[in-house]
């Protein structure tokens, strides 16, 4: 009877999940149109799309990395990841200047920095967890000081700057929910449904690595492999966000914990689509509140942030206690 | 048979493990005692390609581990190290069940379940299926654990301190089973042990280590001897013989 009834929770809480992001993405659609609908559909249409892109790329990256890292507190941008980002596309600016950037297709041009970021953040990772055993506790200043590093050097970049080009990567770099880069939406739906297949392929898998890595090797998991093949999926779906809507630090946080609470399972074929929902939940229906009632007047990424901050000391809190 | 060919393990020029040369029986216990620090767990762990050699070589019927894709070993060789800690919360049932991933790939099959039931109660923990991991005392777990690396049907089972946070009772109860399991099962089971009366009436074979190499591999009778004990352990230890077992005493 126990068995059957923890059997049943997570299904229930997905199609309670599923039923709220529908009705939040019907309201985002519909609430306050006014008009030719030939005209708000497809301009509402594409600002969802991006909504959704990004509540699954936060959301899919932080539960990969919280397998990986076996820990519920770190996500990809405590680590440092989309500063890393902000620093390529800072170091490209002031490298390049914007007039050469400005002649290369957009979309080409973010396939190539995304390439770049996996590159650069498999090498870093590699470096962290795989070359040797090292502890958790390292792993996470290394990652911190290397946000501050990244952060640093594209604020030095920015400054040395000639402001013309300032202005420009400023407006690359200040994407916010409200204006998602519509150029980038077909390309970066293409990456996300391809990681979206991998990740289903390796499902099963994913909950083996929960278990640790020697259990993982054990039971037969080729550990280094699987490893650096999610850091790669975690690294390209944090470009696709970053590229969208600019960095996030609490929200993937926030959504993975919502889903692992919710759920009450730590199966990823029940905690990765719940984490994903919470996180569409969160940006079409506070995207839809805060457009509709407050009219534009504050940023929906703070409010986000604010309430993920403060998920996150109640985590660090509770952790200590125990 | 698992072959260990001049297998060496150095940290920082320190030699764990040093030119280990060995041979493990098809069937049967074989019995890895000595010393802290004597590198039989690291020995253990490169066995089961947990932990990448310096040099040397170790063959699993013949399959180099460093070399053989780990899905077709787990089918093979299985280990269970001491500390397990799994970051999810898991009722016993699940974690026997993760034991037959090499063999269902994350799909149980009627045969994977026929498995898994078995292994639980082959370790008397019917009652206990439903419970979560993090509300068993330390030696059901212990046996949960046992019983996930039994679930995965390998003729070679590596076992690293399977006796550490178990009762007299249990301790005892869990050898037995283990010599249960190898002649029922025809398995060769590979313990690490520190309790050498275990493993002189268990084993069939004990391997002693000693500052990273092995100082005896034979019967148990030749490690039961007083001057050989006191070599390996570097302390007395009295040789009495109990109802036909020799019985080691370093109480005193």
């Amino acid at each position: 009877m126990a068995e059957k009834s923890s059997r049943q929770r997570p299904r229930i809480a997905l199609a309670v999940l599923a039923v709220a992001a529908i009705v939040a993405m019907a309201a985002f659609m519909t609430v306050g149109a006014k008009g030719n609908w030939d005209f708000v559909l497809p301009f509402r249409g594409g600002k969802l799309l991006g909504l959704l892109l990004v509540a699954y790329a936060v959301a899919t990256a932080t539960v990969l990395f919280q397998t990986i890292t076996r820990n519920r507190i770190l996500t990809p941008a405590v680590m440092g990841f989309d500063s890393l980002y902000v620093a390529l596309q800072t170091a490209l600016v002031f490298f390049l200047g914007t007039r050469d950037l400005a002649n290369v297709d957009m979309r080409l041009r973010f396939v190539l920095e995304t390439l770049l970021m996996v590159t650069m953040s498999m090498a870093l990772f590699y470096w962290l967890f795989l070359s040797r055993q090292r502890s958790l506790h390292l792993v996470v200043l290394a990652g911190v000081v290397f946000g501050v590093f990244f952060r640093s050097l594209s604020h030095m970049m920015q400054r040395i700057l000639d402001p013309n080009e300032f202005i420009a990567l400023q407006d690359m770099l200040f994407a916010s929910f409200n204006t998602v880069d519509q150029q980038l939406l077909a390309v970066s739906s293409a990456i996300v449904l391809v990681t979206a297949y991998a990740s289903r392929r390796l499902l099963a898998k994913l909950d083996v690595l929960a278990l640790g890595r020697d259990v993982a090797i054990n039971l037969g998991i080729d550990y280094q492999r699987v490893v650096m093949l999610l850091f790669a999926m975690i690294a390209i779906l944090v470009s696709v966000s970053t590229a969208l809507v600019g960095p996030v630090t609490f929200f993937g946080l926030l959504v993975a914990n919502l889903a692992y609470q919710a759920v009450g399972t730590d199966r990823h074929k029940y905690t990765l689509p719940a984490a994903t929902l919470f996180a569409i939940v969160a940006l079409v229906g506070g995207q839809t509140v805060l457009e509709r009632v407050f009219g534009f007047d504050t940023a929906l990424s703070i409010i986000i942030e604010f309430t993920g901050g403060i998920a996150f000391m109640l985590l660090l809190y509770r952790n200590l206690k125990r | 048979m698992i072959e260990i060919r001049n297998l060496t393990k150095t940290y920082d020029d320190a030699a764990v493990v040093n030119d280990v040369s060995l041979s493990l029986a098809e069937s049967g216990i074989t019995a890895i005692v000595g010393p802290n620090g004597a590198g039989k767990s690291t020995l253990l762990s490169m066995i089961a390609r947990l932990i990448a050699p310096t040099s040397g070589q170790v063959l699993v019927d013949g399959l180099d581990v460093q070399q053989t894709q780990g899905a077709v070993l787990a089918k093979r060789l299985a280990i269970l190290k001491q500390n397990n800690q799994v970051g999810m919360r898991l009722t016993v049932s699940e974690l026997v069940a993760f034991g037959r991933f090499p063999h269902s790939g994350g799909r149980p099959t009627v045969e994977d379940e026929r498995h898994i039931d078995e292994a639980i109660s082959y370790l008397g923990l019917d009652d206990l299926r439903t419970r979560f991991l993090d509300e068993l005392s330390g030696g059901q777990r212990q046996r949960a654990f046992v019983a996930m690396v039994l679930a995965q049907d390998t003729k070679y089972v590596l076992l690293d301190e399977p006796l550490n946070s178990l009762d007299m009772k249990h301790a005892a109860a869990m050898m037995k089973l283990l010599r249960r399991t190898a002649d029922d099962l025809k398995k060769s089971i590979t313990v690490v042990i520190h309790d050498i009366n275990f493993a002189s009436i268990y084993a069939d074979q004990v391997v002693a280590m000693r500052d990273g190499r092995v100082v005896l591999q034979g019967e148990s009778a030749e490690l039961m001897q007083e001057a050989v004990l006191q070599d390996i352990y570097d302390t007395v230890v009295q040789v009495r013989e109990v109802e036909g077992h020799r019985l080691g005493l370093h109480y005193l």
